[in-house]
């Protein structure tokens, strides 16, 4: 059987992990500022942080809250973890910011360090790397939130070489943010006491909407 | 079973895969000096003719109403429905749609207002495909870098084992653009002559445009000439950099690995994902020898068609599969003397060989690696 043996949320200037709220910031910061704030909040050093986009940052510090103070790495082998992400406007911000750097001919200067950031698998290739995770990668687009289709595709890798998932929704738009990653494994609930949860796409959306 | 079927390959050799196929086959190749209308600076490019695409999409669609890449993404997936007689609107039947910048140049060019700019989102350009063809599913987008769509390949497998569907057509495209041109300029990854994979003169990419579909399906009626299967296919992550490759090609090794190649596969080639940078092909070149594939042939076809994104694992699997058909490998085209340190062999010229399997690999910004196994029955 799969479960979700964790998951973080992060909205609204605030970071829920597993539902409860773990750390929130004045709803006046802007997302860099918030993001700022809640990467102090982990207590971690991780310089390439800085050089990250935007969108990256959140998607990493999400992974972050949801794998931190779990046994999730160590219980499963490194290149037996899929990363299977997803949003829907994929890196348009960070593409319009390299659109702006050559829209001016007088003023044309676009940079390696922007351009390479204007796809969105690139969240899941800075959290393999902090973590070391070399399984299988994915990176879907939908309109909204789509539970079925990353919990179908979750089950799809589980039935094969991968034997846990770091999974979810990393999106920026012009007016908001919104993370959501769970950690799923193959595992039973032995004990009742855990937060263990049954990977399925009711649970997902509930997780989510939470 | 999973077939690997029905295919289209649109690009600058032409609009069909034979089109495609034959152009190849002759050392034909896509790739040109030109001037684009962004820049006063020559660009080495595969480009398809505009008027090509005008004269070619009026049957089908009133162009005022659609951006170049749907237009390409409509006229190839439009031969594929017709080839291959499904229905898109049965709910059995997926399009899954792989592609790194889709409509970006709704971002750059002022557009005519029929045609509104939130069709820059991935998933509304594909809504646009959704209501041309009546699809009855929401069409599924992959954007992984440059291993989109053999991943998107890899992923329609997976649907179909799992029972969710019966036909998925994987469509990848990718278009030329100001945006991508000057990104991959700005990293010194382009190669003012046409590219040179593999070879000890390498020096970059050339980057090209090409949409190019195929059908996976699970209905053996429907397995068409080819009779080619899926038999496995991975993808996996150096976790090492962003944007450059493992200098020991763990990732794509790691995908080769789990392929299960046996001995009865008998082999014909790998098409690499060769890209003609320095770094990318040296990788490739060491994977290969550690997965004990040193005495495969390999071909890149970037020579032909340049780095085409999101199109390259389709295009590339399509061709190999015409080339599997016709039991003949195809040259390397660029290659003159060997520039890597890994073993691997080279296709040097075009020839008929006795073969029954392929595999096709694709690596990319972001540490992403994806390789599958093809096999004719």
């Amino acid at each position: 059987m799969n479960s979700i043996t964790s998951y973080a949320r992060i909205k609204n200037n605030s970071v829920f992990v597993n539902g409860t709220l773990v750390f929130s910031a004045d709803t006046n910061l802007n997302i860099t500022e918030f993001l700022s704030e809640a990467y102090k909040k982990l207590s971690i050093s991780y310089p390439k942080y800085h050089k990250m986009d935007t969108l990256c940052k959140l998607g990493f510090l999400c992974a972050e809250f949801a794998i931190q103070n779990t046994p999730f790495l160590e219980a499963n082998n490194l290149d037996s973890i899929g990363i299977v992400l997803s949003n829907s406007s994929s890196s348009l911000q960070t593409d319009i910011l390299h659109q702006n750097s050559i829209s001016n001919k007088e003023a044309y200067f676009p940079s390696p360090a922007i351009f390479v950031y204007t796809l969105p698998n690139i969240i899941i290739g800075e959290i393999a790397i902090k973590h070391k995770i070399t399984g299988e990668n994915a990176f879907f687009v939908s309109e909204k939130f789509d539970s079925e289709l990353i919990t179908n595709y979750c089950e799809m890798l589980l039935q094969n070489n991968t034997t846990a998932l770091v999974s979810g929704w990393v999106e920026i738009n012009e007016t908001n943010y919104d993370a959501f990653i769970f950690l799923t494994e193959r595992k039973e609930n032995i004990n009742k006491n855990t937060i263990f949860k049954p990977l399925n796409k009711q649970i997902v959306t509930e997780l989510y909407n939470t | 079973m999973v077939f690997a079927s029905f295919n289209n390959i649109i690009s600058s050799l032409g609009f069909s895969t034979l089109e495609n196929y034959e152009a190849v086959n002759k050392s034909i190749v896509g790739v040109k000096k030109r001037i684009l209308p962004f820049s006063k600076e020559e660009f080495c490019v595969s480009q398809i003719e505009n008027d090509q695409i005008k004269s070619r999409f009026s049957e089908l669609g009133d162009e005022q109403l659609y951006t170049k890449l749907e237009q390409l993404s409509i006229l190839s997936i439009n031969d594929v429905l017709q080839k291959s007689g499904i229905d898109p609107k049965d709910s059995r039947t997926l399009l899954i749609y792989s592609t790194t910048k889709g409509n970006i140049d709704l971002l750059e060019t002022p557009q005519n207002n029929l045609i509104d700019t939130k069709r820059v989102n991935l998933w509304s350009f594909a809504n646009t495909l959704q209501n041309y063809f009546n699809l009855s599913n929401t069409p599924v987008v992959v954007s992984n870098a440059c291993i989109s769509g053999i991943l998107a390949i890899i992923i329609a497998k997976r649907y179909i084992e799992k029972g969710l569907y019966d036909n998925i057509i994987v469509c990848g495209g990718d278009i030329l653009s100001e945006f991508t041109l000057s990104g991959f300029k700005s990293f010194n990854a382009l190669s003012n002559e046409p590219s040179k994979p593999f070879d000890a003169k390498r020096t970059g990419i050339n980057l090209g445009e090409a949409v190019s579909s195929i059908l996976i399906t699970n209905n053996s009626k429907l397995a068409s000439v080819y009779n080619t299967q899926i038999i496995s296919g991975y993808s996996a992550n150096d976790a090492n950099h962003i944007s450059g490759p493992s200098r020991t090609g763990d990732g794509l090794y790691h995908c080769l690995k789990q392929l299960n190649i046996s001995e009865t596969d008998s082999i014909g080639f790998i098409s690499a994902h060769g890209t003609a940078t320095p770094f990318n092909d040296e990788m490739e070149s060491i994977a290969f020898e550690r997965a004990n594939l040193s005495n495969v042939f390999v071909n890149s076809l970037k020579g032909y068609y340049g780095h085409t994104l999101g199109a390259a694992g389709v295009l590339e699997t399509v061709l190999s599969l015409e080339s599997l058909k016709n039991q003949r490998l195809i040259k390397s085209e660029g290659f003159e003397e060997i520039g890597v340190s890994g073993k691997i062999s080279l296709i040097k010229e075009h020839q008929n060989n006795t073969f029954s399997s392929f595999i096709k690999t694709a690596s990319g910004f972001g540490g992403c690696n994806a390789a599958a196994l093809f096999k004719k029955l």
